[in-house]
C-alpha cells in the first residue's frame, strides 16, 4: 500500500523516456522572472557546489553557505579512487543500462528504479562536463582518457586522477561556483552554520545560520532551500569522514517535517588503516582502487597469525600455500573486487574467527607484491604513489616491503532525507542532494558511485527540477526575513546555545561524543541483533541525559568557538543514532550494508526479505518525547529482475 | 609521552596576541600532531582554560585546512606533509613545540592559530576556471591530452590551497598558488580561449590583496605539502608575460 505522505512522482512509462518525460513537463521560468528568484544551498561539496554553479549560470540568486572557510574544503575533496560513468570508452559493453543494474544489484535491491536509471543516464555528461572544465583526469599514451575497475562491477567504467580524483572534480566544481561568484549571481557565506530551517505556510522559506567567526545568529530568506549537507557517518564518533562532517541540517529538516529514509543503511568501507588507539578521532581511507591490484589475505595458520602479532615473523616470509586469499577463495567471480559491504563482513568473518594480523586483532592485508612484480615499481607509483605514501607518513610502514594492514570503517551513508524524483523533500520547497538524500543507492553504495550522484544532482538534475516548484513562486514578493516564523526559529535557536552553556558540567564533548561512537559500534555496527539494537537505543538515551547534565562547553556564543559548534552537532547525532537503531531494529532482514544476524544464510550471507522489506522506510518526526512514525514507499522493479546477490559465480 | 606546547593566543583579530606554555600529558606513541592538540584542549577545557582554536577538517592531507607553523616551519619538521599527517613519533618526548598561526598579512588571525584565507578564493574568483556552462560541453575524447601533459597539469593542481608557501615565504608572496592553478590549466587545451585574461586578472588581484612579490628563493616551493614546484611559477611568469604582449 501506497502511503499519501509519500508521493515519489515517478514519471510514467518506460524506463528509459522516464527523465526525458519529465524534462519535457517541468514549466520553465523565463530569464527575466529567475532574475526575481532567490535560492539557498547550502554545503558546498560536489553536490552544493555544482548546484549552485548551474543554477547561478542559470539566472537565480543564489546564496552558497559552509561550515569551512573556503567552498573548497567540503568533504567530497578526500574521495580517493574515482567516478563511475557508462562511457564505454574500453569497449567492455558498459551500457546506461549496465551502469543502472549493476547499481542496482550493488545496492542490494532497495534503491528506486527510475532515479537510479536516470543516474546512469546523465553520468556520461558528467565526465564531458568535468574535462572542459579542465580536471586533469588519467590519460593514455594517445591522449584518450584512463579507466579502471571498482568493486561490484566486472566492466572498467571508473576515470580517475590519480587518488584524488574527488579533489580534483571539487576544485572543477569550486573553480565553476567561483565563476558565477564573481559573476554575482552567487554570494557566499564561508564559516556558516545552518542552525534551523524556516518554514513558512508549509513551505522552506529560509535559514537560521550561526556566523562561526562572530558568532552572530544571522537569518536568510529565499524562495526555495537546498540541502547537500552530506551524510552522518560521524555518528560512530571514529569515521572516514572529515571532523566537522555532520547530520545537523537533516536533523532540522527532520525535525521541521522533512522524513528521513532508510537511516539504518550505512556502508562500512573495507580498506581503512586500523585503529591505533583511543585516542585517536579519525580513520583513515585506503582507496578501494587498490583492491584492483592489491590482494587480501590473512595466514592460514594460526601459529602465524601469533608470530606476527609478537612481530617475530614479517607478513612476507609467509610462504603463498600458507596464506588464505578469502575472497578470491569464497567469491571467485569477483575475487578481491567484491562489493564493499561483502569485503567487510569477510575481514570481520577472519578477525572474529582470530585470524586478524595486528595486535588488536582487527586488521587483514592488501598486499602489492604481486602487483609490483607484474607491473613494475613505476606503473604501481602512478596508480597508488600518493596513497602509498600516505600510508606510510601514518603508519611509518612502507607498503612497497611490507603489505598494508587495513581493516572495514564508517564511510558512507545510503540514507538520508527523503526525496521524491524531483528531489524534493516531503516539506514544499526543501530539496536534498548528494549523500544527504536516500534516493539512489540502496543498502549499499558502489565504489565511485557518490560522485556520480553528487554531480548527476547538482549539475543535470536539480537546476532543471527545481523550476518546476520556482515556476509558481516568481510572482510571490522576497521572503521577509523579519516574518513571525524567523523570530520563532531565532528564539529556538538561541535557546538551544543557551540551554547547552547552562550545563557547566565536567565532561568535554569529544569525550561524550566518543562514547556514542563506541555504542553505535557495538550495536549499530557491522552486525546487529535484536537485543543489542533494543540496547543500543537504551545506552543512547542515557547518554543523551549524561550530556545534558554534564557537558561542558568552554568561552561563549559571541566569539569563534570550535567545543559550541561540536556540542551542536552531537545534540542531533543522539537523534541520528537512535534513529537508525530504530530503523535497524524494524528492518527484520539482513541486506546490503544492513547485516541482521538473525537473518542470514547458511554461508553467512545477507538474507532479503523482499516479501516484507521491499520498501523505503521513511521515518516522520513526531515530536521530542513521541516515537517517530514509519511511512513505507514500495520499491517496483520492473526492469531488473530481482535475484539474490551473488559475487560467487 | 609528554610535551610542553608554546602556543599563539589570540582571542580574536582585535587583540594582541601572546605565547603561552602548556603541560600536554599522555600523549599515545603512534599519535598525530593535531590528536596532541586534541588531548591537550580535552586537559586545558578540564582545568577550566579556553581551548585553543585550530583549524583542521580532513586529516587525511587533502583538504587544505590545517595550517599550523611549528618550530619555524609551516606544517612542522617532516617533509611533504600537511600539519595532520605529522606525527609525534617526530618529536622527542619532553620537548618544548612552538606552534603559531601562519604569519601574512594577507591573512589576519581570527582566533589563536585559525587565520582567514579568504584571500585565495578571491584570487581564483578573478580568473581561475575555464568558463564552461553546465551542459555546454562535448564529448571528453574529442578533447585529446597527451599523457606527460595531464601527469604534469595534476601535478600543479595538487595544491590544496593551504597557504604554506604564503607563511613560508620572506615576501609573503602567494606566486606559487597563483602558478598551480594558472599553470594547470596552462598545460590543458581547455580555457586557451581566456589563459591571457586569467593571469593578468589572478596576478593583478594577487597583487591588489597585498601578497608580496617573488624573488625565487624556492621557499614555497621547500614546504609545499604536496611538492608544487616552482617551475610551475616559471610558467605563469610565461602566461603573464605572453598575456602582456597579447594586449
Amino acid at each position: 500500500m501506497a502511503d499519501s505522505k509519500l508521493v515519489s512522482k515517478i514519471p510514467e512509462g518506460p524506463l528509459a523516456e522516464k527523465w526525458s518525460k519529465r524534462k519535457s513537463e517541468i514549466r520553465i521560468v523565463s530569464p527575466n522572472n529567475k532574475r526575481k528568484l532567490e535560492v539557498i544551498v547550502v554545503g558546498t561539496g560536489l553536490g552544493g557546489a555544482s548546484a549552485a554553479a548551474s543554477l547561478g549560470e542559470l539566472g537565480y540568486n543564489v546564496k552558497i553557505f559552509c561550515i569551512s572557510d573556503s567552498p573548497r574544503r567540503a568533504h567530497s575533496i578526500a574521495a580517493q579512487g574515482g567516478i563511475n560513468a557508462a562511457k564505454n570508452y574500453q569497449n567492455d559493453n558498459d551500457s546506461v543500462y549496465r551502469l543502472f543494474y549493476d547499481t542496482i544489484k550493488g545496492g542490494d535491491y532497495r534503491s528506486r528504479e527510475a532515479n537510479v536509471y536516470r543516474l546512469a543516464e546523465v553520468s556520461a555528461a558528467i565526465i564531458d562536463q568535468c574535462v572542459a572544465q579542465g580536471v586533469p583526469f588519467a590519460r593514455e599514451y594517445g591522449g584518450y582518457l584512463a579507466n579502471r575497475s571498482f568493486g561490484g562491477v566486472q566492466v572498467s567504467r571508473t576515470f580517475y586522477a590519480r587518488g584524488q580524483t574527488g579533489q580534483q572534480l571539487l576544485l572543477g566544481a569550486y573553480a565553476a561556483l567561483n565563476k558565477e561568484i564573481a559573476a554575482g549571481t552567487v554570494k557566499s557565506y564561508p564559516r556558516h552554520e545552518m542552525l534551523d530551517l524556516v518554514i513558512i505556510n508549509g513551505q522552506a522559506k529560509g535559514i537560521i545560520a550561526r556566523n562561526l567567526v562572530t558568532g552572530e545568529i544571522e537569518r536568510f530568506g529565499a524562495h526555495a532551500v537546498v540541502l547537500a549537507t552530506g551524510g552522518y557517518g560521524n555518528t560512530y564518533f571514529l569515521s572516514t569522514n572529515a571532523m566537522n562532517s555532520n547530520g545537523s541540517a537533516a536533523m532540522q529538516a527532520w525535525r521541521k517535517g522533512a522524513f528521513f529514509a532508510n537511516p539504518c543503511f550505512a556502508q562500512i568501507h573495507p580498506t581503512c588503516i586500523p585503529v591505533h588507539g583511543e585516542q585517536q578521532c579519525k580513520l583513515t581511507l585506503m582507496s578501494e582502487s587498490l583492491r584492483n591490484d592489491g590482494r587480501i589475505w590473512v595466514p592460514k595458520k594460526m601459529e602465524d597469525v601469533l608470530k606476527l602479532r609478537k612481530k617475530e615473523i614479517k607478513p612476507s616470509q609467509i610462504p603463498e600455500e600458507d596464506r588464505d586469499y578469502y575472497l578470491e577463495r569464497r567469491y571467485p567471480a569477483f575475487g578481491n573486487l567484491v562489493p564493499r559491504d561483502v569485503a567487510s563482513r569477510a575481514a570481520k568473518e577472519r578477525c572474529d574467527a582470530g585470524y586478524g594480523v595486528n595486535e588488536t586483532g582487527l586488521a587483514v592485508f592488501l598486499d602489492f607484491a604481486d602487483a609490483i612484480k607484474r607491473l613494475g615499481h613505476q606503473k604501481v607509483e602512478e596508480r597508488y604513489g600518493n596513497l602509498f605514501q600516505m600510508y606510510e607518513k601514518i603508519t611509518s610502514s612502507s607498503p612497497w616491503e611490507e603489505p598494508m594492514m587495513i581493516y572495514p570503517a564508517i564511510h558512507y551513508t545510503m540514507g538520508g532525507l527523503w526525496v521524491d524524483y524531483d528531489l524534493q523533500t516531503t516539506i514544499p520547497g526543501l530539496y536534498a542532494i548528494g549523500e544527504a538524500n536516500f534516493s539512489d543507492h540502496g543498502g549499499n553504495r558502489l565504489g565511485a558511485s557518490a560522485l556520480m550522484q553528487g554531480l548527476a544532482d547538482g549539475y543535470f538534475i536539480l537546476p532543471y527540477t527545481i523550476g518546476d516548484y520556482l515556476s509558481h513562486k516568481f510572482a510571490e514578493p522576497k521572503t521577509d526575513i523579519n516574518a513571525p516564523e524567523f523570530d520563532e526559529a531565532e528564539k529556538a535557536v538561541k535557546e538551544r546555545i543557551a540551554k547547552i552553556f547552562a550545563v557547566k558540567g565536567t565532561e568535554t564533548v569529544d569525550s561524550i561524543h566518543k562514547k556514542l561512537g563506541h555504542i553505535m559500534w557495538e550495536y549499530v555496527g557491522m552486525a546487529r541483533n535484536e537485543e543489542g539494537l533494543k540496547k543500543g537505543i537504551e545506552e543512547i538515551g542515557k547518554l543523551r541525559e549524561e550530556f545534558w547534565k554534564n557537558v561542558r562547553v568552554p568561552g561563549s556564543n559571541d566569539e569563534f568557538n570550535q567545543e559550541l559548534e561540536k556540542a551542536l552537532r552531537l545534540v542531533d547525532f543522539f537523534d541520528i543514532g537512535e534513529l537508525m537503531a530504530r530503523d535497524a531494529l524494524h528492518r527484520r532482514e539482513s541486506c546490503g550494508g544492513h547485516f541482521r544476524e538473525e537473518m542470514q544464510t547458511e554461508e553467512g550471507e545477507t538474507k532479503r526479505d523482499d516479501e516484507n522489506f521491499m520498501y523505503v522506510g521513511a521515518w516522520e518526526y513526531k515530536g521530542e518525547a513521541t516515537e517517530p512514525e514509519l511511512h513505507k514507499e514500495p520499491l517496483k522493479y520492473e526492469n531488473i529482475k530481482i535475484a539474490t546477490r551473488n559475487y560467487k559465480d | 609521552m609528554e610535551y610542553n606546547i608554546k602556543v599563539w593566543r589570540q582571542p580574536n583579530a582585535k587583540t594582541k596576541g601572546h605565547f603561552e606554555t602548556y603541560h600536554v600529558t599522555d600523549v599515545e606513541e603512534d599519535a598525530s600532531f593535531l590528536e596532541m592538540l586534541d588531548i591537550l584542549n580535552d586537559q586545558l577545557i578540564r582545568k577550566g582554560v579556553d581551548p585553543i582554536a585550530f583549524d583542521h577538517d580532513c586529516r587525511e592531507g587533502i583538504c587544505g585546512a590545517c595550517s599550523l607553523y611549528i618550530d619555524g616551519r609551516a606544517h612542522g619538521p617532516d617533509d611533504q606533509v600537511t600539519t595532520c599527517q605529522l606525527f609525534m613519533r617526530h618529536f622527542k618526548p619532553g620537548a618544548t613545540i612552538t606552534v603559531e598561526p601562519w604569519r601574512s598579512a594577507a591573512f589576519p588571525v581570527i582566533k589563536d592559530l585559525v587565520v582567514d584565507r579568504q584571500a585565495f578564493d578571491k584570487i581564483l574568483q578573478a580568473g581561475g576556471f575555464v568558463s564552461v556552462r553546465t551542459g555546454a560541453a562535448q564529448d571528453a575524447n574529442t578533447i585529446l591530452i597527451p599523457h606527460d601533459d595531464a601527469e604534469l597539469s595534476m601535478d600543479a593542481a595538487a595544491c590544496v590551497g593551504c597557504g604554506a608557501c604564503v607563511a613560508t615565504c620572506k615576501n609573503g608572496s602567494a606566486m606559487l598558488f597563483v602558478a598551480a592553478r594558472v599553470s594547470s590549466l596552462a598545460l590543458l587545451p581547455q580555457g586557451k580561449p581566456e589563459a591571457a585574461r586569467r593571469a593578468r586578472a589572478m596576478v593583478a588581484k594577487m597583487d591588489e590583496l597585498g601578497f608580496g612579490n617573488c624573488t625565487n628563493t624556492r621557499a614555497c616551493e621547500m614546504e609545499c605539502p604536496k611538492h608544487v614546484t616552482i617551475d610551475h611559477i616559471a610558467r605563469l611568469n610565461r602566461e603573464y608575460l605572453k598575456a602582456r604582449f597579447s594586449e
